[in-house]
């Protein structure tokens, strides 16, 4: 359970490896430093990709909740 | 350290297989950090002209019979797309071979806008500080 405040939410579910990576990075790019950003993912390579860039960028992962079928990152733009 | 090495991609062919397989590592590569230096020669710099970048370039031998409906059925973005989204977040240089540019009698106007120039090989040379992966 979250109590944090997504600032935007991206469906990437269906869209194949690096799609969801890739935007991620593009709305992380447009948003503000602080913004929290939510990523739906059924894509198997975003279970690595997603936390290794995030680490890579020097941004925050909030919290990777596995769902039925996806998983959802949450994600804080940190500069 | 690894993440300054640049990534360094000759493509010699011009199937949707092995062009989708280069489009993913260069998008990955730019996703954490890479330079990335694609070098378009023979079949792969065909595949990018503009006039038929978007048609249906087939899959390599090895993917037998059944290997282009699981390319087609899998669908998902085209190469060309996953290399514009490449450019989008970092530093990703397309360069087309002169020699494969005379050979099919083309201009860099016949080719897609994702192609940044025409290079001699030195030229590619120029840009590469390690291992070139031959695609």
């Amino acid at each position: 359970m979250t109590t944090t405040e997504v600032s935007r939410s991206i469906d990437a579910r269906g869209m194949p490896c690096p799609g969801p990576l890739m935007t991620l990075i593009g709305a992380i790019r447009e948003g503000q430093v602080g913004d929290v950003i939510e990523v739906l993912s059924s894509d198997e390579g975003s279970r690595t990709d997603i936390p290794a860039w995030i680490n890579k960028a020097a941004h925050e992962l909030v919290e990777v909740v596995q769902e039925d079928g996806f998983a959802r990152f949450v994600v804080r733009k940190a500069r | 350290m690894a993440d300054t090495d640049t990534l360094s991609l000759v493509l010699f062919s011009g199937t949707d297989d092995k062009l989708n397989a280069a489009a993913v590592l260069t998008a990955g590569g730019a996703a954490m950090g890479r330079r990335v230096n694609i070098f378009l020669q023979y079949w792969a710099l065909d595949a990018f002209r503009t006039d038929r970048i978007h048609k249906d370039h087939g899959v390599a031998p090895e993917a037998g019979p059944e290997g282009h409906g699981v390319l087609q059925r899998h669908g998902g973005q085209h190469w060309s797309e996953i290399l514009g989204q490449a450019k989008g977040i970092g530093e990703v240089g397309i360069h087309a071979c002169s020699l494969s540019m005379e050979m099919f009698g083309i201009t860099k106007d016949d080719l897609d806008p994702l192609v940044d120039d025409v290079e001699g090989v030195a030229s590619f040379f120029l840009e590469v500080d390690g291992p070139v992966t031959f695609i």
